[in-house]
């Protein structure tokens, strides 16, 4: 019989990504609450100083994949080796972020297996060893509850969503050989931005700006850099040409979840609605107090973000 | 080049969407449906492949009888055939039955290159065209916005948190779009003309020769107990207050010392 939970975390450049503590964090709660173990599974090259991190998040075991041709996250070798690896375990839960490398793995995975998926989840639900996945459908406008028949179970989680929660243990750390197997995929290059801002699906705080900037976004991201926050934007701003495609928050951009998500000069369509109303808290700044965002916001202020932003840059800086 | 190009038939992203009396599926008699927005991108990729290096592109769809409206639309801007997966038994299929059956259909077809969406955006499972390479044994290429194909070679640019990976494959290849691929071209009345003459090919589950009792909501392994609607977020509290730095004062009070958020 299926048991135990699987945590996939995820590495770029032997850094764990944060969403590898989230998975790591939920894993061991859906362990506890199924009275199974929990076992963390970390592929890259190189990387046994990862283990060490991840004892703090309390798995039983740890799994290291080390191999040369697992440094960069390809779809082959990463569903090669972690075939292998959950067929040999049998788990019953497999968690995984559902990041770009955990929805493009985790749906492979799950045809590979021929198990049941619940993508990017925000809530699991335990009850009486029955697990509940909640997942956004329909660009947010509707929350589905879903089950899975069999195992695994495979569930990918939204990042950012889920607490990361301290629990310290002695785990088992292996090293199990692993078979990469016939690799087709050549990456050719990898083309990263530089500096330290943070990544929109991975930001605390994201400070967004639509075509009420008329293109300026010199306030929206002086605002973004006080607070350590990402830009985001809307389409129509992407459209214009202000800000890449990377930007871009909604049905057809990123799905984010930070902290504090502040709309300045954004109408709230619901196609930007769809990548953002899973915030935790909304500030709208919109000079139109009918503007539907206000609808969907916490807090608003209704005025000309090119008066409202500054005052609060100003605000922000006093608190230093 | 032999092109298939997957394509869904979605509710309009401005659909109001409601839940039917059975508490697990939408109302749909209101809906506009449109093709999946991913999916235009991947329709306007294969054309624009086809333009330059010859070939064919063919429409795969697994929908009801009114999604032949979207292959339509796909033949309208300029795609050769479509081939409608259409059955009763099919309907509400999760995401892997659905890859299960477009695979099935891919079996009998010439193809050097399929392209998807990187998500439908109904059930947003961001799934079926991974399992549709693993049923193919082909690799996947996953939120693709620039694509070369040269020599049987196929170079992708991904896109992924904070940057681009590169990526080569060799064909036949799977790869799914992201915005920022192409500007989707609107079909012409001469295309819509043309289209109607175009054959789509309708197949049943039994042509396919999928097994009847592993598709179809009845089968589903993700199994959907309940719809819901999104919790209200409480009613937005205005902040007020004469001039702009009031307004900010009053605003970081909150998010300083009540939320505590900054
Ligand atoms: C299939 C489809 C997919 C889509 N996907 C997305 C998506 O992923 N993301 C997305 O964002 N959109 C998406 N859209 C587009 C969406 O419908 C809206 O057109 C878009 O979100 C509007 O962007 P906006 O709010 O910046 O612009 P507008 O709607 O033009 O709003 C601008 C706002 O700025 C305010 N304003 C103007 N000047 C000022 C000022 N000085 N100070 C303060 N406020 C000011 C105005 O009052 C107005 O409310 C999609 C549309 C379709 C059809
Ligand atoms: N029923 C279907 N018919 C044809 N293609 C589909 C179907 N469902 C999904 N796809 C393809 O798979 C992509 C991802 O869909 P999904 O996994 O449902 O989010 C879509 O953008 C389509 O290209």
């Amino acid at each position: 019989m299926a048991q135990g939970v699987f945590a996939i975390t995820e590495q770029r450049d032997g850094e764990l990504r944060k969403v590898s503590f989230e998975a790591v964090s939920e894993g061991r709660r859906v362990a506890d609450g199924l009275g199974a173990d929990l076992t963390a599974v970390v592929l890259g090259s190189g990387i046994e100083g990862l283990a060490e991190e991840l004892k703090k998040y309390g798995p039983d075991k740890i799994l290291v994949a080390d191999d040369a041709a697992l440094a960069d996250y390809t779809t082959d070798a990463y569903t090669n080796v972690l075939a292998e690896l959950i067929q040999s375990s049998d788990p019953a839960v497999i968690i995984t972020g559902a990041s770009a490398q955990g929805k493009d793995l985790s749906g492979r995975l799950a045809a590979r297996l021929d198990a049941g998926l619940a993508m990017d989840c925000v809530e699991i639900k335990l009850d009486n060893g029955n697990l509940t996945y909640t997942r956004p459908m329909f660009g947010g406008k509707i929350v589905a509850k879903v089950e899975i028949e069999g195992s695994p179970q495979i569930v990918a989680i939204r990042p950012n969503v889920m607490d990361i929660v301290e629990n310290s243990k002695e785990p088992a750390i292996e090293k199990p050989a692993v078979q990469v197997g016939d690799l087709k995929t050549k990456i050719i290059e990898m083309k990263m931005e530089t500096g330290d801002k943070p990544e929109l699906t991975e930001a605390d705080i994201i400070v967004s700006g639509g075509r009420g900037t008329g293109g300026d976004y010199a306030a929206v991201e002086e605002l973004a850099n006080e607070l350590g926050a990402a830009v985001g934007a809307s389409r129509s701003a992407v459209d214009e040409g202000w800000r890449p495609h990377s930007d871009q928050v909604g049905q057809t951009g990123k799905t984010v979840s930070p902290n504090l998500y502040v709309a300045c000069g954004i109408s709230g369509a619901i196609q930007h609605l769809a990548g953002m109303s899973t915030s935790k808290y909304i500030v709208a700044i919109n000079k139109d107090e009918e503007a539907p965002i206000f609808s969907k916001a916490d807090f608003g202020i209704a005025g000309d973000l090119f008066e409202v932003l500054p005052a609060i840059i100003a605000e922000v800086k006093k608190l230093k | 080049m032999d092109i298939v190009v997957l394509v869904k038939q979605v509710p309009d992203t401005e659909s109001l969407v409601q839940i039917a009396d059975d508490g697990v599926s939408i109302k749909t008699q209101d809906i506009k449906w449109i093709m999946n927005p991913y999916d235009e991108l991947a329709v306007e990729e294969a054309l624009q492949i086809k333009e330059a290096q010859g070939g064919t592109v063919t429409i795969l769809t697994l929908g009801p009888e009114k999604a032949v409206e979207t292959i339509r639309t796909a033949l309208a801007m300029g795609a050769d055939q479509g081939i409608h997966i259409c059955d009763p038994a099919a309907e509400g299929s999760d995401a892997l039955a659905a890859a299960k059956l477009l695979a099935a259909a891919l079996k009998d077809l010439p193809y050097d290159l399929i392209i998807a969406g990187h998500r439908a955006v109904d059930e947003d499972n961001y799934q079926v065209a991974a399992a549709v390479a693993e049923f193919m044994g082909i690799p996947q290429i996953s939120m693709v916005n620039k694509v070369v194909v040269s020599d049987g070679k196929i170079t992708c640019h991904r896109t992924i948190e904070g940057g681009t990976v590169v990526v080569e494959n060799s064909l036949p290849a799977l790869f799914t779009t992201q915005r920022g691929l192409n500007e989707p071209r609107y079909a012409s009345l001469p295309g819509i003309m043309k289209a109607k003459k175009k054959p789509v090919d309708v197949k049943t589950v039994a042509d396919l020769g999928v097994d009847g009792g592993s598709v179809g909501a009845a089968n589903r392994k993700v199994k959907i107990k309940a719809f819901n609607l999104p919790p209200e977020r409480q009613a937005v509290r205005m902040i007020q207050g004469e001039a702009a730095a009031d307004k900010a004062a009053e605003l970081l009070k909150i998010l300083h010392e009540e939320i505590k958020i900054i």
